[in-house]
């Protein structure tokens, strides 16, 4: 699934406009009334880049990517997409970003084509330019067996994909995507994903989602945000090293094994050893070391000195699952996140 | 202003897409048709005008407009695609502007099919046609009022049905506010100046004097002032509701 050669890409193109910024939001504070929705956000985004912005429902993520796109106005704070402030240059920022809004909306009684041309000319697309780009929209998302019939009588797979077409319709250098993905089947993911790496390496992308293996899959970087505060930044890669899991030891046994974990208690690294889910009591056991400490040859060792016969054994490298669900539910783990 | 014409005409392209704008133009024409010809007496009265015709105009526009203005910006909003809109590279005043003008526009169609009625009152008679056209104008210019209100009103609930009760109530509070039934709940205690500001704001008062071939500067401004003044208030509704 991972397209190593887009994504290296993408990093290099990071590092070179990693001076400028193409979308940048600082310290953004949104407040409905009593509640702070979003409290105190900051990251930019570089050309090339693709961010995957993750949080729980409720989180922040849409205000957040709604005061990005320059409809809500925040409370404190600055975002700048392609260098224009999104509260005092409203226009130039407007147009230098593609937005795809949470749920897809469009006109329902308008066709995608109806609708596509409709964007293109409010954005000022000359004639011949917008026919070109519907044309190359309407192959690259797969458009062209639904162009003329109307919005509302489409899946929802394709109703999303018309707003995705909306977003990209002119060709924008920043591009923020609300759940691009929602309820489009597993063949329909593929492609979209294949489509945000195609553009991701002259693009910078913000890309909100709550499947983390799409993550993995196209971001070359994660945001984290819990209650309104960005709780981890850093390549999903890193963040997966800090699951639990991440170097546990798979093992499974020939035969039952009643107190494996005394034997492997005083191994350097191992904290615990445990069933994992779904398996059998002493035959299967996962290994858990301290802070992603590298255990396995420890193990093995100790195996083989106790004559302990392995049917199989593997490294974990733990789920970006587990880092969310660290990180977003328990405070202990937010105090000692970095911001 | 290009943006406000594309807007405009996304919006107007909309209401024939659906059966809202052929129900809507056949119920007026019919409605116009009766409340001329048996409420209004058009032939007993055995004059050649229109003034039977326009008389019933401010009641009728007082139920027909709210129902078109109910779905300017409560539909936007419950179908999220005011996040849309609004995130387009145009400013706020022109997302406006191109939907009220829209929404006039189409009125404008339905009094233009009244056609009819002027070759009528031609062929019978001989009618003053300068006193028509103004006749029409007034109409328009109320009907904008009636639009301009409704629109702003249509920003402050994502329910249709709410927003045209709440059209329906404002704009009858504004018709009916030259007539005795409101002045005289003013006129025992408050001073003469205030009820003659309550009585200048009705719509009546302004249409019958355009209606009667007058057309005086201070009606003209002060439908357009009302026009302005409600669309301006429109966009203070939606920045405030933007993020319920």
């Amino acid at each position: 699934m991972l397209d190593e050669p887009a994504v290296r890409n993408a990093r290099v193109g990071a590092v070179e406009d990693a001076a400028a910024p193409m979308i940048e939001i600082v310290d953004l504070v949104k407040r409905f009334g009593p509640f702070t929705a979003v409290d105190g956000v900051s990251f930019a985004v570089g050309r090339g880049e693709v961010l995957g912005f993750l949080g729980p429902n409720g989180a922040g993520k849409s205000t957040t990517m709604k005061m990005a796109a320059g409809f809500l106005s925040p409370t404190r704070g600055r975002i700048a997409i392609a260098g224009h402030d999104v509260e005092n240059d409203a226009i130039a920022a407007k147009r230098a970003l593609g937005y795809l809004p949470e749920g897809a909306p469009a006109y329902g009684d308008m066709t995608p084509r109806s609708f596509l041309e409709f964007l293109g000319r409010v954005r000022g697309l000359e004639r011949a330019a917008l026919a070109g780009r519907l044309a190359q929209v309407v192959d690259e998302i797969q458009l062209a067996a639904v162009l003329d019939q109307p919005i509302e009588t489409l899946s929802k797979g394709f109703k999303r994909r018309v707003g995705l077409a909306g977003a990209i319709l002119h060709d924008p250098p920043c591009l923020i995507l609300d759940e691009p993905t929602d309820g489009l089947d597993p063949n329909q993911k593929h492609e979209v994903r294949n489509l945000i790496r195609r553009m991701a390496p002259d693009k910078a992308i913000v890309v909100s989602t709550h499947i983390l293996e799409e993550v993995e899959a196209v971001c070359s970087r994660a945001v984290i945000i819990d209650r309104g505060r960005v709780v981890a930044d850093g390549k999903p890669a890193d963040l997966v090293a800090r699951s639990p899991f991440h170097n546990a030891v798979r093992l499974r046994l020939i035969a039952t094994v009643a107190d494996l974990g005394a034997r492997l208690a005083d191994v350097a690294g191992v904290t615990r050893v445990t069933t994992p889910e779904g398996g059998t009591p002493g035959r299967d056991f996962l290994v858990v070391p301290a802070q992603g400490a590298s255990i396995i040859e420890g193990v093995a060792a100790r195996l083989r000195q106790t004559g302990i016969a392995i049917e199989t054994m593997a490294v974990e490298h733990g789920k970006l699952e587990d880092v969310f669900r660290d990180l977003t539910t328990s405070d202990a783990a937010r105090t000692g996140a970095r911001p | 202003m290009k943006s406000v014409c594309t807007i405009a005409r996304r919006e107007l392209a909309g209401y024939f897409a659906t059966p809202l704008a052929y129900v809507f133009i056949i119920v007026y024409l019919f409605l116009t048709g009766i409340f001329t010809f048996y409420v209004g007496n058009f032939f007993e009265r055995g004059e050649a005008d229109l003034v039977p015709f326009f008389d019933f105009h401010p009641w009728l526009y007082l139920f027909l407009i709210p129902a078109i203005a109910m779905r300017l910006w409560a539909e936007e909003r419950k179908s999220g695609t005011i996040e849309l809109l609004l995130t387009l590279p145009v400013p706020l005043w022109a997302a406006i502007a191109g939907k009220f003008i829209a929404a006039w526009a189409f009125t404008a169609i339905a009094l233009a099919l009244t056609f009819p009625m002027w070759i009528t009152v031609n062929y019978l008679g001989e009618p003053d046609n300068g006193v028509i056209l103004a006749g029409y104008i007034g109409s328009l210019l109320m009907a904008g009022a009636y639009l301009a209100i409704g629109s702003c009103l249509s920003a402050a609930t994502r329910n249709q049905v709410v927003a045209f009760v709440l059209t329906v109530v404002v704009c009858f509070l504004f018709t009916v506010s030259g007539a005795p039934m409101v002045l005289d709940a003013f006129s025992g205690w408050a001073p003469q100046a205030i009820v003659d500001t309550v009585a200048s704001f009705s719509f009546l008062t302004h249409f019958n004097g355009i209606v009667a071939g007058v057309i005086e500067a201070k009606d003209i401004v002060f439908f357009a002032s009302l026009i302005l003044a409600a669309l301006a208030a429109n966009a203070i509704v939606i920045d405030m509701k933007k993020a319920s």
